[in-house]
């Protein structure tokens, strides 16, 4: 055991309570990462303020914010490798160490943090060097009956990894924001709440105690919900603003029942403290029934927030909100809140959820469920921002299930990927969006990359990325979840923490599932003739309906997102591979994950195999390739051949008047596709090889093919009607019916009449008055 | 010192002000009555404040008279509110709020 683990800090035992009362010997910017939700936040009061009366409309001051916000968070990640990498405590005095000196739960010296205490630390096997220490600074807001309420920052690994990708993606989106919203009738508004919902994630990220938590999770839950309804004129928009908003009230409940059931069991109902609490649990000092009361009460919150299955119905409906703040949401602020909680409390789910040596708990099982659920639901939307919508809940659903399967690393690295590809993939529908007015890939889209080819390889590049494809972004994060859950035993590979083989199989086919949806996606919108542009009928504005290519503020965040989901894998390559040099592998494990430290559990890393990294590859490609051969291959060519609606197609593309855009040359144009389609099939089915290819197809893979296709088809359907439409939402007006049915018993008592209402105050009161009396003379 | 007696023109004030508040339908009487509810806690607060040798008590009876002030400024805006609107500053009119 290294010797500057024992070394930590003998509490400092007059608690100061000044700012900042520990690292002193941090790097500035660590302990000033509170700049960085500051700078937003100042954004959103100058735009409320000012806004309207700059010469851009307020968009300058948020861009300017979040663009310093970006820098400091970059300049802060740099200053936490250094830290990470050349921190040492020193030998005596120790005050950089963990805690904030605080009275602490027992007595001043019970609070020495060392890795010992961390259990069974050294499973993972890097324990050379030095041993993460997180940064804190913090100060008192207020002291009530003995206890202070803290307000501060926690900077590790994890929070410079979020403070990197939301001040990115904000920034991105609000560039990105000035063309797409442009001319809104309230864009100054919208800009200070897109500032102020960067600054609430921000502050959400950094906050070193739980309470300092829960306002965070609000004022994003409130942001969320202004943003949804930003066009809330229209009825779906502000019901789809208040949905999110109730849904997540539900989680809440959740949330605040764990943080009161950690505050009194884990924290000695003496400290909120995140690192306290943490460490408390994993030292064994918190009782097993109080952490499993805990984790099924957060569980709840980061149900409904991260939108994880049965509270996840307002995460399709929140694609009513403008696709910049849907790109936010999805990517940056909103959703991963839940994932970030469950990574920042470890502990509470590690040993509440008793995730190591067993096979299955809450939390892993209900992401295995999200994933494919979300996934297949995916398959039956028709609105390209629902499909990514669902491919959100699929994915959320991994980062829970590595999370539950003991995969911390794993389900942090694929929030970090994730973020990019589908920022990027929401930011090109936006694009998309842009250009045709309409969301309904199959009405209004198709054939769109003749029109906008630029959106066109970025959606592609994200696609890819999204479907785990090698190398892009997506294949080593999912890839590194499946590992760790520890069910693949085939040619080498073994388990971390438990052997989750259901999860591992639930993995397998929700990778399938996403490159199938995504190749889907891509063929609606892509792909085939464009069958927008209605008014083309008309004749006279034939031109005026035609899609073209965004703008550079649209295109350039586009491509920075599809560089970062190209690169952003290479950052965790696998261990022992051998394929690249050692100082290349897991770099972000070893940055970003605590282990080794006192306030994270011993977890142990999964090995990677190429077996299985090949086996999850060709599931993808298996999905993928499906759905490619559905589409672009037999329902192109149908589209082709009969030129009309396919409605009768399972899920079938429906081709309306695909050639009617250019007024009086119809006719022309028609016959030159036609002509053109023509010679694409001839010349494809030319050769005696395509032909005997041709025949093979058609009678041999066509059968099977379609089967499947129409299996999960329908199974989507089902999953979609039934359980999500039916039993869901069965359950959620059915709770609305009993308070209806409530309201109206009691809406009797309700006259109006301000004098009945006191009355029945005064004579309650009366009565109170009288039994407390009686009370007390018995 | 007499609580007692201090505790009972409290009470008698305490049921005059309800009685006006729940019968009187002229809404400016209404808000008098509540003044006068207000009154009598004070006069307790006062009273209990002087008996424990207490200055507690007379610091919230100041308080509450600070927070009647502008309870009533509130008031009499929704009573003149009311009177423009309705024509009329009748509580018993005014039951907009019925289920």
């Amino acid at each position: 055991m290294n010797s500057l683990l024992a070394s930590m800090a003998p509490l400092l035992a007059e608690a100061p309570t000044g700012p900042p009362s520990v690292t002193n010997d941090a790097n500035w910017f660590l302990e000033n990462a509170w700049l960085i939700p500051l700078l937003p936040a100042l954004s959103f009061v100058l735009i409320l303020f000012f806004g309207k009366r700059m010469p851009k409309k307020g968009a300058e001051i948020g861009i300017a914010a979040v663009g310093l916000a970006f820098v400091l968070a970059v300049i802060t990640g740099f200053a936490w490798i250094d830290h990470r990498d050349n921190f040492e405590p020193a030998g005596t005095g120790g005050e950089e160490a963990l805690v904030i000196g605080d009275d602490g739960l027992t007595s001043s010296d019970s609070l020495v943090l060392t890795a010992e205490d961390g259990g069974e630390g050294e499973k993972g096997g890097e324990e050379e060097g030095p041993v993460p220490v997180a940064v804190q600074s913090s100060t008192q807001w207020f002291q009530s009956g003995g206890i202070e309420f803290n307000v501060g920052i926690l900077v590790d690994g994890l929070a410079v990894m979020m403070l990197f990708v939301v001040t990115l993606i904000s920034l991105l989106v609000h560039v990105y924001s000035t063309d797409y919203v442009g001319g809104d009738r309230r864009y100054t508004h919208f800009f200070a709440f897109l500032s102020l919902f960067t600054a609430s994630m921000l502050f959400f990220v950094l906050s070193d105690n739980i309470l300092q938590m829960i306002v965070g999770w609000e004022l994003v839950g409130v942001c969320s919900f202004v943003l949804i309804g930003h066009w809330w004129e229209e009825k779906p928009n502000s019901d789809a603003a208040l949905k999110a908003f109730i849904t997540n009230r539900v989680g809440d409940v959740g949330l605040i029942v764990g943080v009161i059931t950690l505050f009194f069991a884990a924290g000695g109902g003496k400290t909120f403290d995140t690192l306290l609490i943490n460490n408390a649990i994993v030292r064994g000092e918190v009782g097993k029934t109080a952490l499993v009361v805990a984790a099924a009460a957060l569980m709840a919150a980061v149900m409904s927030k991260s939108g994880q299955f049965i509270l996840h119905t307002w995460l399709p409906d929140a694609m009513a909100g403008p696709t910049p703040v849907s790109a936010l949401i999805h990517a940056a602020t909103m959703v991963v809140a839940g994932i970030y909680m469950v990574a920042r409390l470890y502990p509470v789910f590690y040993e509440g959820m008793q995730i190591n040596g067993s096979s299955i708990n809450l939390l892993a099982t209900v992401g295995a469920i999200t994933l494919v659920f979300g996934g297949l639901l995916a398959f039956v939307q028709d609105d390209i921002k629902k499909v990514l919508a669902y491919s959100t809940i699929s994915q959320l659903g991994y980062m829970a299930m590595a999370l539950g399967v003991g995969a911390w690393t794993a389900a942090v690295f694929h929030l970090f990927t994730h973020a990019f590809f589908k920022a990027n993939l929401f930011l090109g529908s936006g694009s998309v969006a842009h250009s045709v007015h309409s969301f309904d890939m199959k009405k209004d889209m198709g054939g769109l990359r003749k029109f906008m080819p630029k959106t066109y390889i970025t959606f592609i590049i994200g696609s890819l990325a999204l479907a785990g494809v090698f190398p892009l972004a997506g294949f080593w994060s999912k890839d590194e979840i499946l590992v760790g859950t520890g069910g693949w035993n085939f040619f080498g590979g073994t388990g971390g923490n438990g052997a989750y083989t259901f999860h591992l199989t639930m993995g397998m086919i929700g990778a399938a599932l996403t490159a199938g949806y995504m190749t889907r996606c891509v063929y609606l919108t892509f792909h085939g003739e464009y069958r927008g542009g209605h008014a083309a009928d008309d004749g006279a504005e034939a031109h005026h309906g035609d899609p073209h290519e965004s703008g550079p503020r649209i295109l350039v965040p586009l491509y920075i997102l599809s560089g970062f989901a190209i690169l952003a894998g290479l950052l965790n390559m696998p261990k022992g591979l051998a394929l690249w040099p050692d100082s290349w592998e897991e770099r972000f494990g070893h940055y970003i994950e605590p282990l080794g430290a006192s306030y994270f559990p011993g977890i142990s890393h999964g090995t990677p195999s190429y077996s299985l990294a090949i086996v999850s590859s060709l599931i993808a490609f298996a999905g993928a390739g499906y759905a490619f051969y559905y589409y672009f291959v037999k329902v192109d060519r149908l589209a082709k051949k009969t030129g009309v609606s396919l409605t009768g197609m399972p899920n079938g593309v429906t081709t309306t008047n695909p050639v009617a855009r250019v007024g009086h040359k119809v006719l022309v144009e028609k016959y030159y596709l036609d002509h053109l389609y023509n010679g694409v099939i001839v010349a494809f089915t030319k050769g005696p090889l395509a032909r005997a290819a041709y025949w093979v197809n058609q009678n041999v893979i066509d059968g099977g093919v379609d089967a499947v296709g129409r299996a999960s088809v329908k199974s989507g359907r089902f999953v979609y009607d039934t359980i999500d439409q039916g039993v869901i939402e069965g359950v959620v007006n059915g709770s609305g019916k009993v308070s209806d049915a409530t309201g109206e018993e009691l809406r009797h008592l309700n006259s109006g009449k301000v004098q009945n209402y006191a009355a029945i105050m005064f004579a309650a009161a009366a009565l109170l008055a009288g039994s407390f009396i009686i009370l007390l003379a018995l | 010192m007499f609580l007692n007696q201090f505790l009972l023109l409290a009470a008698a004030l305490f049921c005059i002000g309800v009685y006006g508040v729940l019968v009187r339908k002229n809404g400016i009487l209404v808000l008098m009555s509540i003044e006068i509810i207000l009154n009598a806690v004070n006069i307790n607060l006062v009273a209990f404040g002087s008996l424990t040798d207490d200055v507690a008590g007379e610091v919230f009876a100041l308080f509450t008279i600070a927070v009647a002030a502008a309870e009533v400024g509130i008031g009499l805006a929704i009573v003149l509110l009311m009177y423009r609107n309705r024509r009329s500053i009748d509580f018993s009119e005014a039951d907009l709020l019925k289920g």
